[in-house]
């Protein structure tokens, strides 16, 4: 279906109702139950899964089938989200504009940084990609301030020249971002017994974008292009030999995967029209590499399940304090109890970075492939196959393990 | 004239510590052939060793003092030092207010058990992996010795003075002839500048005139042929990381007071420091320290009033930019071997 096999359909079938009913699945507690705090099913929090899953895809492109491992990837979102919101300060509030310009202008920008970075490779082109990033993030912060607004962060203002639409609403606030008419905010919510569901449409603008961005990215993986970008990184010198330049084929996954973070960049501002220049900061490129690898680098679903994983724990898991943690161990013994509490606490709340750098580190260690290899060992664990099969298992699951 | 001997005086202090962590990265890829990105986080530990060290001098008695009252008429509380009691007020009193020197000396086997510990439990596994698992691992590992540190001292820097007798700035001017006051420079910064050199040149005096020094070069050279010699090439590597980790973590505690120690200090110095590192020549000490100077010079430089009117901006990028062209045009750095990682 749609030119791809029977296995990368049914994973794009399973992906489309993950996301298309994200917002029941994502709330599996009732409102009024204690466990509510781990519902995920908030507008806010639901887009950004979709979001950071849009620029971990991209960032996989790029480092999961060339091996390139670019420390730079937030410039490129963070030239979008600049582009996105003049896009609405200067032309109109329709989200679609606002998007088509993100993606160019971090095109572009990634078309400039990658001519010049791709020239070296290994360890050289990741401080490369990290100087120019650190570069634009500096930039941005301090002359650039006529475009970026420096610390404060490009925002809308009740006076922009908006050419398609107007400067304030009829009761003097800004205008919300929309698509064609649809506010980005609205949505309805379904009450069910004690569950309460939001579908919003924000969030399904997103995750319509993120099941193209995804089946684009099936078929790059799958592709002749594709499968040139595999070779730029099993063996570079045989493909020389072969007579292909690997340069062209590296610059163009290079761009594709900086478009996808411009792209990331103008959902992030129709969702929520402001940027700021944090967005730039190495360390949130550090973020998607750690999205990346802990999914699974290589693999078509893994980026989705990282970001999804980091974001879930960003948001829920640093919400838990003490009080808490006292109530889920308050059937323990008083001094068991204070115990436990204090050997948990420093792991949850603000802590949950100490949680998120060990948790990378074991997957790092032991788990190179990331939850999505995690997942086939435990699924082979379960597969009884007669003794003489194993060996073609193992055969099987090797190519599997590489997609 | 005097501009520019400030500008380079300036240049001094960021480029020691620059300086000093290309160093010890240098010197652990030249060694081990780790791309050591949890290397900033050694930088910080160092820095809350002086940290941990001036709160454990000034950890105090409480005690009531009847014949002196607070303003509202009460008993006045008079914290004293634990170490006021034990040496007397003034070997104590000293002892506090010389914090952060001590902490050398107290940084040294800290920093040393760290870095064995980090060499045998974590590097060790990474010699066969590939670079980008190496930079992987270690930014866990610099993610999570920066989120222990968080935990126990908080996200807020913590301001670690240094000894009343090099606070104040001395006139350089007046020193070499020029009109007094043109030239004013912080005392610390110079002890700085100084401390830097020493470790440095110690450091490099020992690769050169002992056994030791001369066994790890030769593995540098060829691990291989040195391993078949029948010398343990790998225990000397260990050695080496946990100096590199002390040569880090000592630039550290003499960078605390000058500013104050924060949790994410590490992460900033770190990527300059690579790029240090990558201009120097990947592998190659005098490059390091070389490119370390330099930069910290350029960057004073890049920061004075009239090039910033005339390049407005060029102050923040000017590393990166240099590091960028270097790259370009000579890519395995300005004393970079041939064959070393060229890439």
């Amino acid at each position: 279906m749609l030119g791809l096999n029977k296995r990368d359909t049914l994973l794009f079938a399973i992906v489309i109702a993950i996301t298309l009913l994200a917002p029941i699945i994502l709330n599996p507690f009732p409102v009024a139950s204690d466990l509510a705090q781990f519902n995920a099913g908030y507008p806010d929090l639901m887009q950004r899964f979709v979001i950071f899953g849009i620029f971990a895809i991209g960032f996989n492109i790029l480092f999961g089938l060339t091996g390139y491992l670019s420390f730079g990837h937030a410039a490129f979102l963070g030239v979008g989200s600049y582009a996105g919101v003049w896009m609405m300060k200067l032309l109109t509030m329709n989200v679609v504009p606002a998007i088509i310009v993100s993606v160019i202008f971090a095109g572009l920008f990634s078309l400039l940084v990658g001519f010049i970075s791709l020239r070296r490779s290994g360890i050289y082109f990741s401080i490369l990609t990290l100087a120019f990033a650190q570069m634009s993030f500096s930039l941005a912060y301090s002359v650039l301030t006529p475009i970026t607004n420096g610390e404060t962060g490009l925002q809308l203002s009740l006076n922009d020249p908006r050419i398609l639409g107007v400067s304030q609403t009829a009761d003097g606030s800004i205008p919300m971002t929309n698509f064609f008419g649809i506010a980005m905010r609205d949505g309805f919510e379904l009450s069910m017994g004690g569950w309460l569901f939001t579908f919003n449409a924000g969030y399904y603008l997103c995750a319509a974008i993120l099941l193209i961005a995804f089946y684009v990215s099936i078929r790059i993986f799958r592709s002749p292009f594709g499968v040139m970008l595999k070779a730029v990184k099993s063996n570079q010198q045989r493909m020389l030999y072969t007579g292909l330049n690997p340069r062209p084929y590296t610059l163009a996954a290079f761009v594709i995967s900086g478009m996808y973070a411009g792209l990331a960049g103008g959902l992030m501002v129709a969702m929520d029209p402001l940027a700021g220049a944090e967005r730039m900061q190495w360390t949130a490129s550090g973020e998607v590499v750690l999205m990346t690898i802990l999914g699974g680098t290589g693999t078509l679903i893994g980026p989705i399940l990282g970001s999804g994983v980091i974001k879930y724990f960003e948001n829920i898991f640093s919400k838990i304090n003490d009080n808490i943690l006292h109530d889920w161990f308050a059937f323990l013994p008083d001094g068991l109890e204070d115990f436990v509490v204090a050997i948990v606490y420093p792991f949850v709340g603000k802590g949950w970075h100490l949680t998120l750098g060990i948790v990378f580190m074991l997957v790092v260690i032991f788990l190179p492939g990331g939850i999505v290899e995690g997942g086939q060992r435990i699924a082979g664990l379960f597969k009884r196959k007669p003794p003489e099969d194993k060996n073609k298992t193992a055969a099987a699951s090797a190519p599997s393990a590489a997609e | 004239m005097d501009a520019i001997i400030l500008q380079v005086l300036n240049g001094l202090d960021k480029g020691s510590a620059y300086a000093l962590i290309a160093l010890g990265l240098t010197l652990i890829f030249g060694t081990l052939g780790v791309v050591n990105f949890a290397h900033g986080a050694l930088f910080m530990l160092g820095a809350f060793c002086a940290v941990t060290l001036n709160e454990l001098l000034r950890f105090s008695t409480e005690t009531v003092d009847p014949s002196r009252t607070d303003f509202l008429g009460n008993p006045l509380k008079v914290k004293t030092p634990y170490v006021e009691n034990w040496f007397g007020p003034d070997i104590g009193g000293a002892m506090i207010e010389w914090s952060v020197p001590l902490a050398i000396i107290f940084s040294i086997p800290v920093m040393i058990a760290v870095g064995i510990a980090m060499e045998r439990g974590l590097i060790k596994f990474f010699y066969k992996r590939p670079h980008a698992d190496q930079i992987l691992v270690t930014f866990g590992l610099a993610i999570v010795l920066q989120e222990i540190i968080k935990y126990f001292f908080g996200a807020n820097p913590i301001p670690t003075p240094a000894p009343d007798a090099f606070i104040g700035s001395f006139d350089f001017g007046a020193l070499v002839g020029m009109q007094a006051g043109s030239i004013i420079y912080p005392y610390w910064r110079l002890v700085y500048f100084a401390f830097a050199a020493l470790i440095i040149g110690g450091g490099f005096l020992f690769l050169q005139y002992t056994t030791f020094g001369m066994v790890v070069r030769a593995g540098m050279a060829d691990r291989e042929t040195v391993g078949l010699l029948g010398i343990n090439i790998d225990k000397r590597f260990t050695i080496m990381f946990a100096l590199a980790a002390c040569v880090a973590g000592l630039a550290g505690v003499m960078y605390a007071p000058i500013n104050s120690p924060n949790y994410h200090m590490g992460m900033d110095f770190l990527v300059l420091s690579f790029v240090v590192v990558v201009v120097g020549g990947m592998g190659s000490l005098p490059g390091a320290v070389a490119a370390g100077f330099l930069l910290g010079i350029l960057e004073s430089f890049a920061s004075m009033s009239q090039v910033v009117n005339l390049l407005p901006g060029i102050n923040q990028i000017i590393i990166y930019l240099v590091a960028i062209i270097i790259l370009l045009i000579r890519p395995r750095g300005l004393l970079g071997r041939k064959g070393v990682m060229e890439g």
